[in-house]
């Protein structure tokens, strides 16, 4: 039995299809890259795994996570998986923080919910968590506020609080957009390393090509929200199959030549 | 050698922070620190660094849209005084990052490229003016009865850079123009002020983080930290041999294509 299997997921807003019958699984373990631009139905599909959809979508065919179907989970039902056995890091972290919590309650609060723990344990594990996300000074970020903290040491918090309770599926959707360039490589390292560490497996969506080939061993490039070809990282880059991929690849390929001074409009 | 086209002398802003949002007696930021830069005409400057780096501040101040706090710009000898500029505004034009916000949604698209025209008092034909920017920006001329939302992202940049090419500017600066586009639009988009830069012959000074977005259009590279530049220079150069170890890091932190690793 797979990790997650999607069958013809389809999500529509009224007449429009946002996700249009798209199939996938993941292995216990494994990883895929869901790339594509906006409006590809990349976010919304990792929505529709973590049960987050607004009410107004419409949503059919098949999400099986730990064999278990979560289409027409209630958002209660539903709630005992979100933070619990499948964790999400978004794109902002300063939106996806409380800002009016401490950074200790926020991240004390997946293991108090859904492991019972008490609030002094779940503090004690934040301080572990902090540690292992890499924040210097544990103490203090545990009594800040997110406006006191880095955009970097945000998104780091927003991993922390996604993997509090060891989830045996991890969703990052844009993890690394908002961040500068060398903090983007720390935090993108931080979850390979951790990733790797726990044993979860990885759903990693973004638009960036060079991004997703260094974290995933699988890319399923999604064009108005249909998956237009689902490969390994080597085999998509030697042949990519669809115009579609090819035309992102050689877009990321014009970028690199520039850069590296092979290439370029001068 | 002849007098720089537009030249930062000693350039500083300071802005003062409101109370305890920093912390302990931390009440000024210094977003940039003595800055010296001289841009000649024809050059492609490319400036890059990451947040809070100055950047944005010294666009502003080259625009003279802001006060500095010591030291001065100068256009064409002229020291900028801001809000008194509708004779720099001619001469220098801008485009931002995200025309979702630049543009006015209220506006027709033949509006927002009339605006400049009107305001600086240019002496020429408006209707056919209009009609030229919109094909140099490889839009059609039956988008000048639409509005912004009608566009796509890739379409309403194009827009952003007739209105800021429509008064005939010698100066374009462009402030992160392709970061709020997706990727394949973003080319087009690149592809379309290279092109634009060579045939009107601009000075363009290109604001973004990153850098192969720099190496595609500039000749030229200013690298800037904490409001001040770390490495300048021809920007195969800099690239090629980063001297400094800010460039070198951000350079390093690139994720590369599968095959070039």
């Amino acid at each position: 039995m797979s990790l997650l299997e999607v069958n013809n997921l389809t999500i529509a807003f009224g007449d429009k299809k946002v996700v249009d019958s798209i199939s996938f699984t993941l292995e216990k373990g494994s990883r895929i890259g869901l790339i594509g631009e906006s409006g590809s139905g990349k976010s919304m599909t990792s929505l529709a795994i973590m049960g987050l959809l607004p009410d107004t979508a419409t949503v059919s065919g098949s999400i099986t996570f730990e064999g278990q179907e979560l289409i027409g989970l209630s958002d209660r039902e539903h709630s005992h998986l979100r933070g619990n056995r499948m964790g999400m890091v978004f794109q902002e972290p300063l939106t996806a923080l409380n800002p009016l919590m401490r950074i200790g309650k926020q991240i004390a609060g997946p293991l108090m919910i859904h492991k019972g723990a008490s609030l002094k344990d779940a503090l004690g594990s934040a301080l572990e968590l902090c540690t292992k996300v890499g924040l210097p000074d544990p103490d203090r970020v545990l009594r800040a506020y997110p406006h006191q903290l880095s955009g970097g040491q945000r998104q780091r918090i927003g991993l922390a609080i996604a993997l509090a309770c060891e989830p045996a599926l991890l969703i990052a959707d844009e993890p690394t957009t908002a961040l500068d360039v060398t903090v983007q490589r720390e935090v993108l390292n931080l979850i390979n390393t951790l990733v790797d560490q726990e044993g979860s497996s990885l759903v990693f969506v973004t638009h960036d090509l060079p991004v997703v080939s260094i974290m995933t061993e699988n890319i399923a490039v999604m064009q108005l929200g249909q998956i237009v070809e689902n490969a390994t990282v080597a085999s998509l880059f030697q042949a990519p199959k669809h115009e579609y991929s090819q035309r992102l690849i050689n877009a990321a390929r014009v970028a690199e030549d520039a850069f590296s001074g092979t290439g370029g409009i001068k | 050698m002849n007098q720089p086209l537009l030249e930062a002398i000693n350039l500083s802003r300071t802005y003062k922070l409101a109370k305890g949002s920093a912390g302990k007696g931390k009440a000024f930021r210094h977003a940039l620190v003595e800055m010296n830069l001289s841009i000649n005409t024809g050059d492609r400057i490319g400036i890059v660094g990451e947040s809070g780096s100055g950047k944005t501040t010294l666009v502003r101040l080259l625009l003279g849209l802001d006060t500095p706090t010591s030291g001065s710009v100068e256009f064409k000898g002229q020291t900028l005084i801001s809000g008194k500029m509708p004779w720099l505004r001619k001469d220098v034009q801008i485009v931002f990052q995200d025309p979702r916000s630049s543009l006015d949604p209220r506006m027709k698209i033949s509006e927002i490229i009339r605006e400049p025209l009107v305001c600086l008092g240019i002496d020429e034909d408006h209707d056919a003016r209009i009609d030229e920017v919109l094909d140099s920006v490889g839009l059609e001329r039956a988008m000048r009865d639409r509005y912004p939302h009608e566009l796509s992202g890739g379409q309403r940049q194009r827009v952003a850079i007739a209105r800021a090419l429509a008064p005939r500017p010698g100066v374009l600066i462009a402030d992160e123009p392709v970061s709020a586009l997706d990727v394949l639009v973003r080319d087009q988009i690149l592809e379309l002020i290279a092109q634009l830069t060579d045939k009107l012959g601009l000075t363009l000074i290109l604001v973004s983080h990153d850098l192969s977005v720099i190496a595609r259009l500039c000749n030229r590279v200013i690298v800037m930290k904490d409001g001040a530049v770390v490495e300048s220079g021809n920007t195969r150069e800099v690239f090629d041999r980063p001297a400094h170890e800010f460039t070198r890091a951000l350079i390093g932190a690139i994720p590369r294509l599968p095959e070039s690793l």
